[in-house]
């Protein structure tokens, strides 16, 4: 992807609301590369900027200070209407008074196309998102997930050099929204444009994103693939953000161990000198039930879901402890288990 | 709870009812009473209203209030709508300009006609329809802007980013969303305005000249003379005016959803 050229770069942007003592620093800094044809997310929780940093880039807010280039040219002092970008966003802003048709034709009449060249890409558009035979229908006549697919053909019909998406998904019900992120990396896929998609929603992060930024306080923590995010995370919070994790305190015994606050004593490679007080990560598919492991625990729930079962365990110190294990030869509950925390399998974090 | 069980309920709403429109109710029944005395039936007659149409100073009343209304109602729709838009944006003291706004509705009318007519002989602005039209345009304005401004309130503000993001400048999205979405609230507005000052009495009597006589004023100085079936007639008549006007707007925006 680096050698790629970059269909977007986002150099030291800073942006603050409100003035003086009162301002809130809403980015800090922020630089990032997105490269062409890449599905690029922005995760994070309420507040954490990646909404501002969508609507810094389709010019909707303007910057503090830093840049925004697209293919290498600066556009943070167009207005709008005068970027190659377009916004799904996440009230899908159908205009109410147009129709599906009339909606997904806009960009292209302000883009002077002829009359008939409108009509056929604004067709083709609808197609794409299968809703050609809705083309007469108000907004307000469809389907939370059919304005979702005509807000996406709108987007598209001009055919950006990138795609901004705000939570597209969000509106939409569970089933609704696993269809909706397939079809949107299959849009994608065809489309054959960058797509930089905003969500808090860290499961959806992980499917559809080549690479993820995952923002806190106005700062990138942490900008890798789905991957490495959810193995490798850098960071406490990006490990606590992203899937279930057991986060255990402690502080360094000595070289390559830590004692816990339960008192077990488990082998972890720490980079913090002895009596560091640190945090011990771990994904409950990388624990394993075994006799004379290092860590005891008490079971006290557990819970069937076919594929596996999720333990819920008590530690020495009554801290919780959540184990996904096989559903066969499982603990009673109540019985006294130790656990094995495989070293490759730890990420140890200062406290 | 069901409102219609609680006792005397549907006694008391008929007396309130009585109470609104007995008065309105008579007056338009004696619009069609054939004897001269207002108050003493005879017989059913279309006479008053065959009478006033072909009456000159009526009809010049008319045309006057129409013109006055008009011209009020675009006037202030003008303003309103551009307040509307400016009030948009945050700024230091929005609340107070919303006040003065506002005010026409709070002042007393005829401190505020008084007053103009006083600075009007002061800087030598002769009285009639010149000088009326810009005291109603000013009294006009609340009423058109707060149908425009709730109207404004309840739109989805990511429709204008829409609109910019599909490559719309300012002007055209202006024109191409921002407006058709305004438009029942605009119609709202100017209806509103229209029928206030067809209505009004106080500042059009303070200011008006030789021939800018309108109607609220010409049944006023009529019935000095007495209540004639006449007035009877010309008050139903801007009765139903002002109650269709009410109603197509309210119909059309209700079209318009």
């Amino acid at each position: 992807m680096s050698s790629a050229p970059s269909a977007i770069t986002v150099q030291s942007v800073s942006k603050s609301f409100g003035r003086g003592d009162a301002a809130i620093r809403v980015l800090r800094d922020v630089s990032v590369d997105i490269g062409a044809r890449e599905f690029f997310t922005l995760l994070g929780p309420s507040g954490c900027g990646k909404t501002t940093l969508l609507r810094l880039i389709a010019g909707f807010e303007d910057l503090d200070s830093g840049a925004i280039l697209i293919e290498g040219a600066r556009i943070d002092h167009l207005p709008p209407f005068q970027r190659p970008v377009n916004t799904v966003f996440q009230s899908y802003a159908l205009f109410p008074h147009l129709t599906v048709a009339q909606n997904v034709a806009f960009a292209l009449e302000m883009q002077n196309f002829s009359a008939a060249e409108v009509r056929r890409r604004a067709g083709e558009a609808l197609e794409m998102v299968r809703m050609g035979a809705f083309a007469g229908r108000k907004p307000s006549e469809l389907s939370g997930g059919q304005q979702q697919r005509v807000a996406l053909a709108r987007a598209l019909a001009p055919r950006p050099k990138v795609l901004l998406l705000d939570e597209p998904l969000s509106a939409l019900d569970l089933k609704l929204r696993k269809e909706m992120q397939i079809e949107l990396k299959q849009l994608q896929a065809e489309a054959g444009i960058t797509f930089v998609f905003v969500t808090h929603d860290q499961e959806e992060a992980l499917t559809l994103s080549d690479r993820i930024a995952v923002m806190q306080g106005g700062r990138i923590l942490q900008l890798d693939t789905p991957r490495a995010i959810y193995e490798r995370p850098a960071h406490r919070f990006v490990a606590d953000f992203i899937g279930e994790i057991n986060l255990l305190d402690g502080q360094v015994a000595g070289p390559g161990k830590v004692r816990l606050d339960c008192g077990a004593e488990i082998a972890a490679g720490a980079d913090q000198g002895t009596g560091a007080r640190v945090t011990v990560a771990i994904r409950p598919e990388r624990a394993t039930l075994s006799q004379g492991g290092a860590l005891p625990a008490e079971v006290t729930h557990a819970a069937y879901l076919g594929t596996a079962t999720i333990l819920q365990l008590r530690l020495a110190n009554g801290a919780p402890f959540l184990l996904r294990a096989a559903t066969a030869n499982l603990p009673e509950i109540g019985a006294q288990v130790t656990l094995d925390l495989p070293p490759d399998a730890l990420q140890v974090f200062a406290a | 709870m069901n409102l219609r069980r609680l006792p005397l309920t549907r006694e008391i709403s008929l007396a309130v009812l009585v109470y609104l429109y007995v008065p309105v109710v008579v007056l338009i029944v004696y619009s069609f009473n054939a004897n001269r005395t207002a108050t003493v039936w005879s017989e059913t007659s279309l006479d008053w209203y065959r009478k006033i149409l072909v009456n000159p100073s009526i009809r010049d009343a008319t045309w006057n209030s129409l013109v006055l209304a008009t011209a009020a109602g675009i006037g202030a729709t003008l303003l309103a709508l551009a307040a509307a838009l400016g009030m948009k944006s945050g700024f230091r003291g929005k609340g107070a300009v919303e006040a003065v706004l506002n005010a026409p509705l709070i002042l007393p009318e005829v401190v505020v006609a008084v007053a103009t007519l006083m600075l009007f002989v002061a800087i030598g602005i002769d009285m009639g329809l010149a000088a009326m039209i810009p005291a109603h345009i000013a009294f006009c304005i609340p009423f058109a802007y707060l149908p425009i401004k709730a109207r404004l309130q309840g739109m989805n503000p990511s429709l204008e980013e829409a609109a910019q993001d599909l490559y719309a400048n300012r002007f055209v999205t202006f024109r191409r969303v921002t407006l058709p979405l305004l438009w029942p609230g605009i119609m709202a507005g100017f209806t509103l305005a229209f029928v206030t000052s067809l209505d009004d009495f106080l500042t059009s009597f303070f200011l008006s000249g030789p021939g800018s006589t309108t109607l609220p004023v010409y049944i006023f100085s009529a019935i000095r003379a007495g209540i004639t079936p006449e007035i009877n007639a010309i008050s139903t008549i801007m009765l139903i005016v002002s109650v269709a006007l009410v109603v197509t707007s309210f119909l059309l925006g209700k079209m318009r959803r």
